[in-house]
């Protein structure tokens, strides 16, 4: 060996030193459980016996099924469930995020404590403090009807016990967290170049115009992140919903979420090996989904020249 | 003249609209700072914010949980939990980042775009399988599956948080210190650590808010009263729901939201920061 060969091999050895304890991590608690529970969605796995083989069965039950093993109707309707809840609640919440960042993105004296007051809900919403708070809010007697009573003479329903309203509680509860989108759009505002809307508006330009023109294709890569970012969070919600509904997805499973389904099928009644199927199947439906949004985005997103 | 009165006009107006909505966005959280304060049985007969009858006795009713094991436990497990991956993080997500950052080695921008990829990866993925590692090493009921996952470097954001940070120090204090003798060691230690003060504290802050508020794991691996933890112990208050333990629940509930505000408050540049880097530059 050269004196230059041995020389690059101690300089990736010692580099490769500081690398360690992440490289240990990715094999034993990421790579291995992945190939793992891949191998575990193709058997019948109750934990206390060695997992029996069973080939497709598990992904046949989800979305085929025939007489002898019927189709799992409720992992069909937590799919529906989580497509509903992350299809209404992610764009409205980056709407609400992006408004809101354009009011506040003026000359205004107390800007720091708007930010702060706003970003709150987002800071203590994942929590269950809050999550019982809006069980309560919601509530047939609770604080919500208790207004619309006494304002306004109606008899309203109890929202998380109706089928038809429980999920929008939990939408609501979501779009009410829009803190973070909203500070990483109040900062990508404060980037755009003031010129562009002086010059424009000398063109003749109004708001809108300017809104579609400047403001909306320079932040569209920040739109883009955002949106991946909280698909791929919203899809994996599982305290508001656990709580919210007691842990049952109920009433009547309007408020199963996709996680809560495959926590109680795996840890509930131990069928691990088809709740792994069900996190397979869930890594699918997130990839392809991140992957259309960067596809679409190629054509929507303008990276500009600079950065 | 008339330009600037139209001016403070529509400021004015501006802030009226953002004081009035942010006003609506607070009052849950301020009505159940007052519900901790109501006797029980007055907490549901007016949606009004000021208590008609203030009293404490919420607290210490609530204190004392339910069943044998009260909040003084719950309080001091979500901290032990806290404070051990708030240190795991900090270490060993630096040493990481600062390797990808900084370091010369083969395969390095491959493995770099593998640990973004696991950010992306959904967590239920790996959940099942590390449920059963965990078991085989007799680990369910403790803290250990939540902890020790933490000190291999496995929340990829805030290592892709340190990396941006990192890459925007200047290299010549790299190379000067290299001069000086300084090894990769050394340079860590004494250059990049010390700059990496503020990105330090953006991991702080949200491993510890997250670690607070992570129901899942808590869930899945405390199975003892006495190993519960904050939100666990709320969870008890919800299973045995009747009337009288809703000003201790709620009381309780206050308590529980109280060190994320206090961080926020006092650390607040930090989190607008940490939020605003990794998303521009994401």
């Amino acid at each position: 060996m050269t004196r230059s060969v041995q020389r690059a091999v101690r300089e990736n050895a010692t580099s490769y030193a500081f690398l360690i304890p992440w490289l240990l991590g990715f094999f034993v608690l990421t790579l291995y459980p992945m190939i793992y529970s891949l191998y575990l969605s193709f058997t019948d796995f109750n934990i206390l016996q060695p997992p029996k083989w069973i080939g497709i069965r598990n992904y046949f039950i989800m979305f085929a099924g025939n007489d002898q093993f019927p189709k799992d109707q409720r992992f069909l309707n937590s799919l529906s469930v989580t497509f509903r809840y992350v299809f209404i609640a992610v764009p409205l919440k980056l709407v609400f995020a992006l408004a809101v960042a354009m009011l506040m993105n003026q000359k205004l004296k107390l800007m720091p404590l708007y930010r702060a007051v706003y970003y709150i809900p987002t800071l203590l919403g994942g929590s269950v403090a809050i999550a019982v708070l809006w069980r309560r809010l919601f509530a047939g007697d609770g604080v919500l009807n208790m207004i619309l009573r006494g304002a306004f003479n109606l008899d309203p329903p109890s929202w998380i016990s109706n089928p038809g309203y429980a999920l929008y509680t939990l939408i609501l509860l979501a779009v009410w967290q829009f803190g973070s989108p909203m500070i990483i759009f109040l900062a990508g505002l404060k980037q755009i170049p003031q010129e562009y809307y002086e010059a424009s508006s000398i063109d003749g330009a109004g708001k809108v115009r300017q809104f579609f023109a400047i403001t909306m294709p320079a932040l569209s890569p920040i739109i883009f992140f955002n949106l991946v970012m909280q698909m791929i969070t919203a899809f994996q919600s599982f305290t508001q919903a656990f709580i919210i509904s007691g842990g049952s997805g109920g009433p009547l499973d309007s408020t199963m979420f996709y996680s809560l389904y495959l926590y109680i099928k795996g840890f509930g009644f131990s069928e691990m090996g088809y709740a792994s199927a069900m996190a397979w199947v869930l890594l699918v439906i997130i990839a392809a989904l991140t992957a259309l949004t960067f596809k679409a985005s190629g054509s929507l997103v303008s990276y500009g020249s600079g950065e | 003249m008339k330009r600037r009165s139209l001016r403070l006009l529509h400021s004015s107006v501006t802030n009226l609209i953002i004081i009035v909505l942010g006003a609506g966005m607070l009052y849950p959280i301020a009505w159940l700072v007052s519900a901790a304060f109501k006797p029980s049985n007055a907490i549901f007969t007016s949606a009004s914010l000021i208590p008609k009858e203030i009293t404490f006795e919420n607290f210490p009713m609530g204190w004392k949980g339910i069943g044998i094991v009260g909040f003084d436990t719950f309080f001091l497990n979500s901290f032990i939990i806290c404070a051990l991956c708030v240190l795991a993080n900090v270490v060993f997500c630096s040493l990481t980042a600062y390797a990808f950052a900084r370091l010369r080695f083969a395969g390095r921008n491959i493995w770099f775009a593998v640990m973004l990829l696991t950010w992306m990866l959904p967590a239920h993925v790996t959940t099942i399988p590390r449920y059963i590692i965990f078991r085989s090493f007799g680990w369910l009921d403790s803290i250990l599956p939540i902890v020790v996952p933490k000190m291999f470097a496995t929340d990829a954001f805030f290592i892709f948080l340190l990396v941006q940070f990192i890459r925007s120090l200047p290299k010549e204090l790299d190379e000067s210190a290299l001069i000086d003798g300084c090894g990769k060691w050394g340079i860590f230690r004494r250059i990049i650590m010390p700059l990496t003060v503020p990105a330090l504290i953006t991991t702080v802050l949200f491993t510890f808010l997250w670690t607070w508020d992570d129901f899942f794991n808590q869930l899945l691996y405390l199975n003892s009263p006495p190993k519960y933890t904050v939100p666990m112990g709320l969870r008890l208050f919800i299973d045995s729901s009747g009337i009288s333990s809703w000003g201790p629940m709620f009381a309780m509930s206050v308590l529980s939201l109280i060190p994320s505000f206090i961080l926020f408050f006092s650390l607040q540049k930090y989190f607008v920061q940490g939020i605003s880097t990794t998303g521009i530059k994401g």
